[in-house]
């Protein structure tokens, strides 16, 4: 139970990396296919405005999943990572990328620049999440064996489940982006893109569906025993249940109900990692089940504890980030400024430099003299008081002075 | 139960360097980052505070500009430190495999207090316009606090890097692990944490400071340019003094916990009672060559006795050193620019409190751009001596960092690939810089956030 819970949290961390981040890079993909003229202008403004706001924290859930895996499953994390390397480190070059990208698009003026920049951020937003499916794909199909790079730098990523895994990322991503999309314009009422985004999300269904379901016959070609075990009990509930989530979207879609498809076509996605952890379970790599690869009980227990007591303050805080991005108003009262009353007054410049220097000399006499821990730690305060006061003594009067 | 709790074997990578290098370079180009991070929040809020109390527009433009410019490089620092994340797997998988149940809880912390930092960073820089001015500034002190927290996280790992604990290791197996003793209830990582969190503060405060001198000097100068001047100047200023005063703190923890490495800062090669300072100078054949030796100054300062005896890189096989000449070029090139900047900043302090006004002399100025660069190189100089100080080990007389790394080949390419990536980054950091400082000033003012109003994808 303790050894299994934290991959219940590294999942969760991946479906929800793989539904918002991946609809954040199916927003770049639709950058590159937004097709010419003014209409095409618009559609790439709109896919990029969308995301603008919550891009960092949607890109944060990778970092949490690493952060887990590597704390629980140190040895399933090391034998992943140092096997497939090579696709790591592209995923890692299109992140960089995208992230530079994407925070120089705030600083173009020109058309030109701003097309320049925006391919490059489609192209690196084509080339990250195909490289993290087909990472995927060399996990599932067996190809990363326990040791440090003990599988092929080249196969265990280049092999029909990857390129399929990674395909498939890459037009979930797309189907994402348009449903979100789609949504977003029609809250804003803007019937053109609207229908823009519905047709690529009815065609990018019915692509990722197809590629999915024509893939099943891939994978038991390629690894027969991911395809026997993906087709029994639990497993075979949640691909059901995806294909189930898929379809219904595509009726929503079709329907133009936006947001009831929001949370389906995120189900659709986030039960193929569900049913993929469910037909593997209990084993992560060849020979190496979860129990074997969990840390120990203490360790298990400090993180358990800290992500729940993380995710106790991150839930309410995303809450908030999403209420205010999807609403687009939180709190529409102002309050009025105080005038007069400025910093300045609070501590007369006099005194406060007298302080200053007395909180400098207690620090130097407890920090740097003495040598018990308490003074120390007495000594630091002093000095932190010190950056203050000789702060708040020396600036008020610079900035009502004259130049 | 732990079957397998030997992790992964270690191999001979030919490419031992290259990845080291590869690392340093990674973590040179986060760092400076680091620094906004840790501060600049702060120094936006201070003055989005005073638009609050004096309804001065002129704080209003400045808070807004510089958030601009602390988005951007938030969202550098992301991708950044997404990469370092990656390459503890992808360079020092047996590390990781080995010790990450031990510091695996720090960087699992540390993953949520970024977590928060975004989603308040999003709420502060969507929200100018949709919140009310109180909860917009209040939308701030959590960035403030995780950056704090963030780094502390961090550098909890990093000190326990350098001075490991909260485990025991029975027959090449890591048994009674303690997380939590082993990252926090570690001497080491007060001193460094505490200097690296003003490190930010003078780092950011100086080279913000340094563009405004520049443009003084090339005559841009009203009463805008003079605030944006002054409030990170005069914090960079009050923080430089105490820096030094910190620095001599994580001294002397170094030379109780490491001696190898204070040996290797200070090139001292016998074990010596009364051991004397060598200021400059290089290190050959076991002494400093050309350096000004200061008598019983090392024995002073490390452990406050005249006398006191000092080991040195004698007491272990030439193996076991780190290269002496890198350590210790880079601490010097650390404590003269501190020793520099902390003068720069007195000075400031003396005119300021006594003429009360701002030095007019352009050499002041001058001096102000130089200091900007100057503290980055300070900062990236003390953590190479922190981190080339500590080789061959990664985890002190623990683990051989040759023992931690990957196996996997190619590492030269992945070197090669990521120095032309971050060429391309740094110019087009700068780039952005420079756009978003030509801006006219009442444009930034009118102009909504960065991310236009329109809902988001959720
Ligand atoms: C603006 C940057 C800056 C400045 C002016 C200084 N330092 Fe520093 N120093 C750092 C930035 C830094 C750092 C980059 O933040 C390091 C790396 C690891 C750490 O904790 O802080 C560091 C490390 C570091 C170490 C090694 C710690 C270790 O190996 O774990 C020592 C002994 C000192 N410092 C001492 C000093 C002294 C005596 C200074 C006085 C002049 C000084 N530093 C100025
Ligand atoms: C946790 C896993 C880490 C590993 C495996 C690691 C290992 C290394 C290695 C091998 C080097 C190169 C040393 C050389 O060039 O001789 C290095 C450099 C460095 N590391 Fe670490 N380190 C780690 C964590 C950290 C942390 C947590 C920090 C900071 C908090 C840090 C800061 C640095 C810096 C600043 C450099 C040198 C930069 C330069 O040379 O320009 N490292 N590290
Ligand atoms: C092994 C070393 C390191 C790793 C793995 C690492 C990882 C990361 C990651 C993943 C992020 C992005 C967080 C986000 O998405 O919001 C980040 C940003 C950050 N890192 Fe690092 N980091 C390392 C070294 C350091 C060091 C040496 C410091 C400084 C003490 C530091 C402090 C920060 C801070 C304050 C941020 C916030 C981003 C910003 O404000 O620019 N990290 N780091």
């Amino acid at each position: 139970m303790l050894q299994t819970l934290p991959l219940v949290f590294a999942l969760a961390g991946l479906a929800l990396y793989t539904v918002l981040a991946g609809a954040d890079f199916g927003a770049g993909f639709w950058l590159l296919f937004a097709g010419r003229g003014e209409s095409a202008d618009r559609i790439r403004e709109h896919s990029h405005h969308s995301m603008a706001p919550v891009w960092e924290a949607n890109h944060v859930w990778l970092i949490f999943v690493l952060t887990v895996t590597w704390t629980a499953y140190p040895v399933f994390f090391g034998s992943i990572a140092s096997t497939l390397a090579v696709a790591f480190f592209i995923a890692a070059l299109g992140i960089i990328l995208r992230g530079a990208s994407y925070a120089l698009r705030s600083g173009t003026a020109r058309r030109r620049e701003t097309r320049a920049v925006d391919t490059v951020f489609a192209v690196a937003s084509l080339i990250t999440p195909f490289a993290l499916g087909a990472a995927a794909g060399g996990i599932a199909s067996e190809r990363v064996p326990v040791g440090n790079a003990a599988g092929s730098l080249v196969t265990s990523w280049l092999n029909p489940t990857s390129i399929l895994i990674g395909v498939l990322a890459v037009a979930s991503s797309a189907y994402l982006a348009a449903v979100y999309l789609a949504a977003d314009a029609a809250r804003i009422g803007h019937p053109e893109l609207e229908r823009a985004f519905r047709t690529r999300a009815l065609a990018a269904g019915v692509i990722a569906g197809a590629i999915a379901v024509g893939g099943l016959a891939v994978i038991e070609s390629d690894a027969h025993s991911l395809f026997e075990e993906l087709i029994r009990d639990g497993a075979l509930a949640a691909m059901i249940a995806s294909v189930l989530a898929g379809a219904a979207t595509l009726g929503l879609v079709w329907g133009r109900r936006f947001e009831a498809a929001r949370y389906s076509a995120a189900l659709a996605v986030a039960a193929v990692i569900g049913g993929w952890a469910l037909a593997r379970y209990p084993t992560l790599l060849p020979g190496l089940s979860v129990h074997q690869a969990a840390a120990s009980h203490d360790s298990l227990v400090t993180l358990v504890v800290a992500v729940i007591g993380g995710a106790v303050i991150l839930f309410p805080s995303l809450g908030l980030l999403f209420r205010l991005t999807l609403t687009g108003r939180f709190d529409p009262h102002r309050d009025e400024v105080h005038p007069g009353s400025a910093a300045a007054q609070a501590l007369r410049p006099a005194f406060g430099a007298r302080l200053a220097v007395a909180l400098l000399i207690i620090g130097v006499g407890l920090l740097n003299v003495a040598t018990a821990p308490w003074a120390h730690g007495i000594g630091v305060v002093s000095l932190f008081g010190f950056i203050v006061v000789a702060f708040f003594a020396v600036v008020p009067r610079a900035l009502t002075e004259d130049p | 139960m732990n079957l397998l709790a030997a992790a992964l074997t270690p191999v001979h990578q030919r490419y031992l360097l290259e990845a080291r290098q590869m690392q340093a370079l990674s973590f040179a180009v986060h760092i400076p980052l680091v620094a906004f991070g840790i501060s600049f929040p702060a120094m936006v809020v201070f003055v989005e505070w005073l638009h609050r109390r004096t309804g001065d527009p002129v704080y209003r433009t400045l808070a807004r500009r510089w958030s601009r410019v602390m988005v951007a490089l938030f969202a550098v620092g992301v991708i950044t430190g997404t990469i370092l994340s990656f390459e503890m797997g992808l360079l020092w998988p047996n590390f990781t495999a080995t010790f990450g149940g031990v510091f695996g809880l720090g960087f699992a912390i540390e993953g949520f207090s970024f977590f928060l930092e975004a989603i308040f960073i999003g709420i502060y820089i969507y929200g100018w316009d949709r919140l009310s001015p109180r909860a917009h500034l209040a939308s701030a002190i959590p960035i403030v606090i995780t950056g704090f927290t963030g780094s502390l996280m961090v550098i909890s790992v990093n000190a326990w890097m350098n001075h490991p604990g909260g485990f025991h290791l029975v027959g090449g197996k890591v048994v009674d692990i303690n997380p939590l003793k082993a990252l926090f209830a570690n001497s080491y990582l007060w001193s460094e944490l505490i200097h690296m969190y003003i490190a930010g503060y003078m780092v950011t405060g100086f080279l913000v400071a340094a563009a405004y001198a520049y443009g003084r000097l090339r005559g841009r100068w009203g009463r805008y340019e003079r605030i944006a001047l002054t409030i990170p100047l005069t914090i960079a200023c009050v923080a430089a003094p105490v820096q030094v005063l910190v620095g001599d703190w994580v001294a002397r923890d170094v030379a109780v916990a490491q001696p190898v490495k204070l040996a290797a800062i200070e090139g001292l090669y016998r074990t010596t009672d009364g051991a004397s300072e060598h200021v400059l100078g290089w290190y050959t054949d076991g002494q400093v060559k050309y350096g000004i030796a200061i008598p019983h100054l090392l024995s002073l300062l490390a452990f406050h006795s005249w006398n006191a005896k000092i080991q040195g890189l004698d007491t272990v096989p030439p193996s076991q050193r780190p290269p002496i000449n890198v350590v210790r070029f880079a601490f010097q090139t650390m404590v003269g620019i501190g020793t520099l900047l902390a003068l720069l900043g007195l000075l400031y302090l003396v005119v300021r409190i006594r003429r009360r006004r701002l030095p007019t002399s352009a050499w002041f100025y001058r001096a102000v751009v130089l200091a900007g660069p100057a503290a980055t190189v300070a900062l990236i100089a003390g953590w190479v001596t922190t981190e080339v100080g500590r080789q061959p080990w990664v985890v002190y007389k623990v683990m051989p960092t040759a023992d931690a790394v990957t196996g996997a080949g190619g590492i030269p390419v992945g070197y090669g690939a990521l120095v032309v990536t971050y060429a391309a980054l740094a110019g087009a950091v700068f780039w952005i810089l420079r756009r978003l400082a030509r801006a006219p000033l009442d444009q930034i003012d009118a102009e909504s956030p960065p991310s236009p109003p329109s809902p988001a994808v959720a």
